[in-house]
């Protein structure tokens, strides 16, 4: 589906009584103001990063500004930290996506692929993989990494390792599930053909199969950077005392004070937290929601 | 475009028939060296899923048999089994029967919420023109992409006690006594504050995905159904809903699984829980047991049930879905 789509495809019902719908005006304009208030907390957020202090502890907030200022940014990147938060947030969901792009499809390709026994029954297991409530797996999993980190410490607690790895297994399940689908779709007479021409099972899986399930590692990607773009349980519970390697969520909170909110840092933390997720989100919704269409129907 | 092309031939293929599939493929090489490779492929993505989610959901459950404070945790004591000991004091205290009620109200509302707002707005979507759905769209991706705690952050201070635009809009319209009022200090208020927050950010996949399944109802039945007199209402009712039943038990239950454990809203919008605790839930119950209590067993158990009782209602519900699926 595409939502971008310029056409002469009309609404459900609007087929049904050409010329005569007087209704549908209303419904535009309800559209248009339902869409302005969903948005509305968002334009809020960004027009407070931007706003000067005093505009802001003020009991009479203005839904705009005259006077627009780098001054929240500058606090935010230059007291606390941020910018290192920024980074280890990066370095966290980058290197889960990376790594779960290239186990999730080789797990995909096993299991479409291939055949042996046992099959059905993992196949079963990743769908109720995808069932685990992982919040509640925060407690035995610290005390995993903590006993991991005795043994490796770049995986123990109070490092990034920790959260790579748990984010890495939370993504897998329904990253396999999804890819499933997309590797199903590929026609086995093309693998035959490859074959044909000498290529062996490794090239064929590589050089053919990778870059034709394409659409459904980028809708694979995003979810998985999502999710670990936006762990706050996790980062919480394991980076307790390594301050530095704090990701963005946490770095955020920081500016909650007992002595008052510093609301404007706040919001300048979240608008940079936001921004890069909305631009994947902007860039791929098409093929997230095909994605999410492709893995439902599967 | 090619995602299209690629996900609609597998619509031939579900997954009840992937002996048929394999059996038309022709064989290559020997069962045994497929048997190998499929090994090979899926031992990096399953030794992790046992390492870090197998095993700790054991470990779950182990940990909640046992007295397990700060002294086991740091070595200094020995483990003290209790077997069902957790279970039972769990069981008989008033606090946790509260925040249980708290834990399915607040996930109905956010629930029913999500659903109802995701509907009706692509119900919305499939009968306007490009341009305001594309705003409408572009709206709820926002929304849907903005992380959890820069959305609570931003509702926070929407509806923050001095500061706030809603209380300065609502004692601008009349309402003196929202100048200064604190949404989080009412155990009703700071839930009601945090649901809007989570039905905002849940709403566009249920309305994404309901769009989908109406713009894949063919046009002649909703014409037919227009033909023989059904008012726009009834068509919806009548018509659509039964045909999006599959999509919608979907985005139900990934709505009851995402609203019931709901952890990190609550935490930030009520500061870990609220005010004496009035709007704890489950996950952030289990997390300041463990974690600021130092109780690691009793949070193993509010863990274990709050396990179990999702897979009952998800259980209890597709049993539900499937009677009336019948019955109609």
């Amino acid at each position: 589906m595409t939502i971008t789509a310029r056409g002469p495809k009309r609404g459900v019902t609007g087929r049904v009584l050409p010329g005569k719908r007087p209704g549908r005006t209303l419904a535009e304009i309800a559209t248009v103001l339902v869409a302005a208030t969903i948005a509305f907390p968002l334009y809020w957020m960004v027009l407070t990063a931007f706003k000067p202090a005093g505009q802001i502890q003020s009991t009479d907030p203005r839904p705009w500004t005259l006077s627009p200022t780098l001054e929240n940014f500058r606090q935010v990147f230059t007291v606390d930290n941020f910018g290192r938060y920024f980074l280890n947030s990066v370095v966290v969901a980058g290197v889960v996506v990376l790594i779960s792009l290239v186990l999730s499809f080789l797990a995909a390709v096993a299991l479409t692929r291939f055949r042996f026994r046992g099959r059905t029954v993992l196949l079963v297991m990743i769908l109720v993989a995808q069932m685990v409530p992982v919040e509640a797996l925060t407690i035995p999993l610290f005390f995993l990494m903590r006993s991991v980190g005795s043994v490796a410490p770049w995986f123990g607690l109070n490092h990034l390792g920790s959260l790579i790895l748990v984010h890495l297994a939370f993504s897998l399940p329904f990253a396999i599930w999804m890819l499933r689908g997309f590797v199903a779709a590929v026609p086995t007479e093309l693998e035959e053909a490859a074959t044909l021409d000498g290529a062996g099972r490794f090239r064929f899986t590589w050089q053919v199969l990778f870059p034709l399930v394409a659409p459904g590692l980028v809708a694979m990607s995003v979810l998985s950077f999502i999710h670990a773009w936006n762990d706050f349980l996790f980062a919480k519970t394991f980076i307790i005392s390594a301050t530095e390697n704090q990701t963005l969520p946490l770095a955020i909170l920081v500016f909650f004070k007992p002595t008052g909110n510093d609301w404007g840092a706040i919001m300048a933390g979240s608008t940079l937290m936001t921004i890069p997720v909305l631009v994947f989100f902007v860039f791929v919704q098409r093929h997230l929601v095909s994605g999410i269409a492709g893995a439902v129907k599967a | 475009m090619t995602t299209e092309l690629t996900t609609e031939p597998d619509a031939k293929n579900p997954p009840g028939a992937p002996t048929t599939r394999g059996a038309r493929r022709p064989r290559r090489g020997s069962g045994n060296g497929q048997a190998r490779a499929a090994a090979l492929y899926l031992a990096p993505a399953g030794i992790l899923l046992i390492a870090v989610m197998a095993y700790p959901l054991y470990q779950l459950v182990q940990l909640s048999l046992y007295e397990y404070g700060q002294a086991q945790a740091s070595g200094g004591a020995p483990l003290e089994f209790l077997g069902l000991g957790n279970y039972t004091t769990l069981l008989g205290d008033g606090r946790f029967w509260m925040v249980l009620l708290n834990t399915c109200g607040f996930a109905a509302v956010c629930v029913l919420g999500s659903l109802a707002v995701g509907i009706v707005l692509a119900v919305l979507a499939s009968r306007v023109r490009w341009l305001p759905r594309t705003l409408l769209f572009l709206a709820a991706l926002g929304a849907w992409a903005t992380p959890a705690v820069a959305g609570s952050t931003v509702w926070l201070f929407l509806f923050d006690q001095d500061f706030g635009l809603v209380n300065e809009v609502l004692s601008g319209l009349g309402w003196q006594s929202m100048s200064g009022f604190s949404w989080t200090y009412d155990r009703f208020t700071a839930f009601a504050l945090v649901a809007g927050e989570v039905v905002w950010c849940s709403f566009p996949f249920v309305m994404v995905t309901m769009y989908a399944g109406i713009k894949a109802v063919p046009n002649e039945i909703v014409e037919a159904a227009s033909l023989d007199g059904a008012s726009a209402w009834r068509t919806t009712r009548s018509v659509l809903l039964p045909m999006l039943r599959p999509l919608l038990v979907i985005a139900t239950i990934q709505s009851i699984i995402w609203d019931f454990k709901i952890f990190t809203q609550i935490y930030v919008m009520t500061d870990g829980g609220g005010i004496a605790g009035q709007n704890l839930v489950l996950n952030v119950y289990a997390y300041q047991e463990a974690f600021a209590g130092s109780n690691y067993g009793m949070g193993s158990a509010i863990g274990v049930v709050m396990t179990v009782l999702l897979l009952v209602i998800t259980v209890i519900y597709l049993r539900l879905q499937r009677g009336t699926g019948e019955s109609t």
